[in-house]
């Protein structure tokens, strides 16, 4: 679903790279988690993925289309199949639950019978039945994650990149956006999340890939966050 | 329910920014007025000009009686003079540029007169053999006038030669002015549009950074989000330029129409279809301005 062919970033000239020869392929419906200290290149890996960044030598490839080939007006079609989640939310807060959910099938011009029951549907799977009038301004952290979560899904794309989802959100309420994350992982979503939270990596027992300084240094099948360290 | 979205931005953008909005309407207002008023003036140089140019005709005076001037110093043209002046104006040298030549006699001459003045009084004392003979020449092309001058000024038995059309020239002159005045302030209020709705579409792309930005991040195309803008600034532009029209059909109307046409008959006027015949134009110019400077604009700040 994702594969990363010797994939180096480079921002500005003479900088040491962001991603430094990243090779690393990601199956379809897998889980992964990427670690890393601030600075190893985390969001740049989940950036390049969406295309939002070019590498500057490699070659990524993306729901089987190589991303260095495909036209940037063709760049659109491919965000459809990626749903984005992170740490801010990034909700538009003059626009309530409902709305919130819904441009994102607005957007891409969806027929509004489609939105009518597409929007209500993940709202309730996401746990926020009820609460489709709410401005985000009326909800707590862990539920305006769950707008974004609905947001990314609504168009039950086959990826989902969270660039440390849980970052803002006391454990407890982490815990909530993980079992839904890994519930949307379930119906066959790929999932690709960078986090610094250890306690939830650990728990969850899934992939992980380690990066230090844009080099994978570790990748580990149902790997916890600090195995480098103890072994 | 794509189109529903558009529409709802639009007017979300629309109210968020109304002073812009409005600012934007008033300056392709007065732009649109001034370039609709500089094509109405040049329209009204072309109708005077075609209609007067195919009535004017060349006078050749010839001497009247009466004392001696300088022009005439041997007194009143005589017969065989008038005849070599008309052989002159039929002959095969001239017949290209000449149409039609025809002498006028005193009689005629004081028969016009009195029609266009009897009704004065010192107009009442002049005598039939006060007028003068005269030459009408009526030129195939008026702007040939030069020639006849050549050849008859300074001719035994002709007093003065005369271009009809001079009499109009200094009107043509102020309307030829006005029109470069127009396009001046046409010119100078465009750009100031165009500065205008460029700041107006980057402060709203701005404002609405965020919105866009998600816009972007769930996958709708370049075109579909610059749209709200476009038509945001292109809704600003058609108002302006319909008040334009309104603006200039108000001005012809009262003006032209009510006042001038009335009091001045010699001359055909601009009229107000005149005015809808430039409109689709001038709506034109408002939205290429505005789409022009918004995908100018944009594309900077709207970038995948
Ligand atoms: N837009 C940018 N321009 C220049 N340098 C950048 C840019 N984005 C990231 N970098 C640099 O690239 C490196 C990797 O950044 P990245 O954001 O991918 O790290 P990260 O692992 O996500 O860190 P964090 O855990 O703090 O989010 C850093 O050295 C950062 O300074
Ligand atoms: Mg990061």
């Amino acid at each position: 679903m994702i594969r990363f062919d010797n994939v180096s970033k480079v921002y500005a000239r003479g900088h040491r790279p962001a991603l430094d020869q990243v090779s690393v392929e990601v199956e379809r419906g897998e889980f992964v988690f990427l670690v890393g200290a601030s600075g190893s290149g985390k969001s740049t890996f989940l950036r390049l993925v969406h295309r939002e960044e070019r590498p500057t030598s490699g070659g990524v490839f993306v729901a089987g289309r190589d991303l260095s080939r495909i036209s940037s007006w063709k760049v659109p079609q491919l965000r459809r199949q990626i749903g984005v989640v992170f740490q801010d939310f990034r909700l538009l807060g003059n626009k309530n639950v409902f709305d919130n959910v819904a441009i994102a099938m607005q957007v891409i011009g969806k027929p509004r019978h489609q939105v009518m029951s597409a929007v209500p549907e993940t709202i309730e799977m996401v746990g926020l039945a009820g609460k489709e009038k709410r401005m985000p301004n009326e909800l707590s952290g862990g539920e305006q994650q769950r707008v974004a979560i609905a947001r990314a899904f609504v168009n039950r794309p086959a990826i989902i990149l969270a660039d440390e989802p849980t970052g803002n959100l006391d454990p407890t309420t982490s815990v909530g956006i993980m079992r839904l994350l890994e519930r949307i992982n379930r119906t066959g979503t790929t999932v690709a999340m960078a986090t610094h939270d250890d306690e939830i990596v650990d728990q969850m027992r899934k992939r992980v890939i380690e990066l230090v300084d844009g080099q994978v240094v570790r990748d580990q099948a149902r790997g916890v966050y600090g195995a480098r360290a103890e072994a | 329910m794509r189109l529903r979205f558009v529409l709802s931005q639009i007017g979300n953008g629309l109210r968020r920014n109304i002073a812009m909005a409005v600012s934007v309407v008033l300056v392709t207002f007065i732009s649109l007025t001034f370039v609709g008023a500089a094509v109405m003036l040049q329209m009204q140089v072309d109708k005077a000009k075609d209609d007067w140019y195919d009535r004017v005709e060349v006078n050749v005076f010839l001497c009247p009686g009466g004392e001696p001037t300088q022009a005439c110093p041997a007194g009143e043209v005589t017969e065989e003079q008038i005849a070599e002046i008309q052989s002159i104006l039929e002959s095969e040298a001239l017949s290209d540029y000449v149409q039609n030549v025809y002498l006028e006699s005193k009689s005629e001459a004081w028969a016009s007169f009195q029609e266009r003045f009897g009704d004065q009084e010192w107009a009442q004392r002049i005598t039939e053999d006060q007028m003068q003979y005269s030459f009408r020449v009526k030129l195939v092309d008026p702007e040939q006038y030069q020639l006849i001058y050549d050849e008859l000024s300074g001719r035994p038995g002709v007093q003065q030669v005369i271009d009809q059309r001079s009499i109009l020239e200094p009107l043509f002159l102020v309307l030829n002015r006005a029109t470069l005045i127009s396009v001046g302030l046409a010119v100078l209020m465009t750009v100031t549009a165009v500065l205008l709705i460029t700041t107006t579409i980057r402060l709203s792309a701005m404002s609405r950074r965020r919105e866009t930005e998600i816009m972007r991040l769930v996958g709708a195309s370049n075109f579909f989000i610059q749209l709200p803008f476009m038509l945001e600034g292109a809704l600003a532009a058609l108002t302006g330029a319909v008040l334009a029209v309104g603006g200039l059909w108000l001005g012809v109307h009262y003006i032209v129409e009510d006042w001038l046409a009335e009091s001045v008959r010699f001359m055909p006027f601009v009229n107000t279809a005149d005015v809808f015949t430039i409109a689709p134009v001038l709506v034109a110019i408002g939205i290429g301005l505005a789409v022009i400077s918004s995908l100018v604009t944009l594309s900077r700040y709207t970038k995948v």
